[in-house]
């Protein structure tokens, strides 16, 4: 037998008997985050290979969406800021060893880039938009110019921006199911096949949609992969981690994750899409919002079990 | 520079919380909050019980994750080793909370992030923390522990010890002698 009680009695506020520092706030921030890299990154690299008429809504119309997701995004990470008034000292400091310091100033980069990207394709969109005043409407002249390497940009940052939703976590040492590795590039495929999940709603064109469906079935694909390599890694780590895995393996998450993420998010919007694309069945809007939840939940599942794995029981109070 | 670490006797300690309470007090911890608290280790199968009582707190880490983690710098190792948070500069963003294995910090209920201070505003008037002062067992000791005369480093240098949770890597500075 093995007991441990506080004496002194202990029951902290978000902190005992396991975290909750993080609500709904975070998931929703990494999921939008991973959204909008997934939407930025497919639009600046279809862009950039000339393909902008072929693929009009990954290339023209989602973009639109980003500045205002991504504002969402942060409008949540901003409410979950405990001392908000003290908020712009994110942009006092560059902490090169803290990830949340990389990627708040990933963030201060990529939504400037994602409004001029947005302003850029306004046009196309709405023939009949006129931009206010003169001056407005000659500096989005002077960017477009300056399209390509607007486009680069997005393609480095949003592949920092979805990475970094992931390793932001997996740099808890402290957190077992946080700590692997496996959860930057999982965070960064996840927000991929969402965005691509985004353009399928968005997408009017039978080509660009079977194209973006393919891509989602990789996406997918690797997803998968990538999840069972995370419990992998787990299972043969310390005692600590194999906890943390069977929180997901018998625990409290099996049923949430496994039927709701990977069943429901992940290999029935995939099985959808092969079949759509082998013409056994109409496509439809189902795997893609499929997809998106899919998305959602995993970040809220990630985030809960996260905070609920620990290191030891001495601090089960 | 010295290099500040505490040594508890878990042989001497009765956990009487006296600790808890001076900490409260010295610091004006708000209530519900605590910066030390006391564990009870039982271990064994009756009749045959071995109990370890510990007076618990941050850690003040060599490799303190609270503080790499943190985006904005508040959170630093002061001169002696001992970690801070600087309240101006917290966003209260939570990173260093999720990042201790020790469940060391708190949100204070103005918005920083709070935690033991090793007592540092009396230690540079040369006194001990207030948790070690009031200890009625005198099972607690603080000090230098690049010292090698003094009390803490004579303390290990004796005595078996341990540290909580040196598996995670993190360079604990509290010492509990078994």
């Amino acid at each position: 037998m093995h007991e441990l009680d506080v004496t002194s009695g202990r029951n902290m506020h978000l902190i005992d008997p396991h975290l909750t520092i993080w609500g709904w706030e975070i998931p929703v921030y990494l999921f939008l985050g991973g959204l909008v890299a997934g939407i930025l990154f497919f639009s600046a690299f279809y862009f950039l290979r000339g393909k902008a008429d072929e693929m009009p809504a990954t290339v023209r119309l989602a973009p639109l969406f980003a500045p205002v997701l991504l504002g969402l995004g942060l409008l949540a990470l901003f409410l979950d800021l405990e001392y908000k008034r003290h908020v712009f000292r994110f942009y006092t400091n560059i902490r090169l060893e803290s990830p949340m310091s990389w990627g708040s100033w990933t963030l201060a980069v990529i939504f400037p880039l994602s409004v001029i990207w947005a302003a850029l394709h306004l046009e196309r969109v709405f023939p009949q938009w006129r931009w206010p005043w003169p001056w407005l409407a000659g500096l989005v002249r002077f960017v477009k110019e300056q399209a390509r390497v607007v486009a680069w940009l997005l393609i480095v940052y949003a592949a920092l921006l979805g990475m970094y939703t992931g390793i932001l976590l997996s740099a808890f040492n402290a957190r077992p199911f946080w700590n692997s590795a496996i959860l930057g590039p999982l965070f960064l495929v996840s927000g991929l096949s969402t965005g691509l999940a985004l353009n399928l709603l968005l997408s009017r064109n039978e080509k660009e949609k079977h194209t973006l469906a393919r891509l989602d079935v990789t996406a997918i694909s690797v997803e998968l992969f990538l999840i069972i390599h995370l419990f992998m890694g787990f299972l043969a780590s310390t005692q600590v981690h194999i906890d943390a895995a069977r929180l997901f393996l018998g625990g409290p998450y099996t049923a949430a994750f496994w039927v709701f993420v990977v069943g429901l998010g992940l290999l029935l919007p995939a099985a959808i899409e092969l079949l759509e694309l082998r013409g056994k069945i109409l496509a439809t809007r189902i795997p893609a919002l499929l997809v998106l939840l899919g998305g959602l939940l995993l970040r809220f599942i990630v985030v809960e079990a996260g905070q609920v794995s620990q290191w030891s029981l001495a601090l089960t109070k | 520079m010295p290099r500040y670490g505490m040594v508890i006797d878990t042989k001497r300690c009765v956990g009487c919380a006296d600790c808890v309470v001076a900490c409260k007090t010295e610091n004006n911890v708000p209530d519900g909050f605590c910066r030390d608290w006391i564990v009870q280790d039982v271990r064994g199968a009756f009749p045959n019980l071995q109990m370890e009582i510990r007076s618990e707190r941050c850690n003040h880490c060599e490799n303190a994750p609270c503080v790499r983690c943190c985006p904005t710098g508040a959170s630093y190792i002061e001169d002696g080793g001992i970690v801070l948070v600087n309240h101006d500069e917290c966003t209260g963003c939570k990173a260093c909370i999720a990042s201790c294995p020790y469940d060391a910090r708190f949100v204070h209920p103005e918005g920083y992030v709070d935690k033991c201070t090793f007592c540092i505003h009396r230690v540079q008037q040369g006194l001990d923390p207030a948790c070690v002062a009031v200890c009625p067992t005198k099972c607690m000791h603080f000090g230098d522990l690049d010292d090698p005369n003094s009390e803490v480093s004579k303390l290990l240098a004796s005595r078996p010890h341990h540290a909580l949770l040196p598996e995670a890597g993190t360079q604990p500075k509290v010492f509990y002698l078994n």
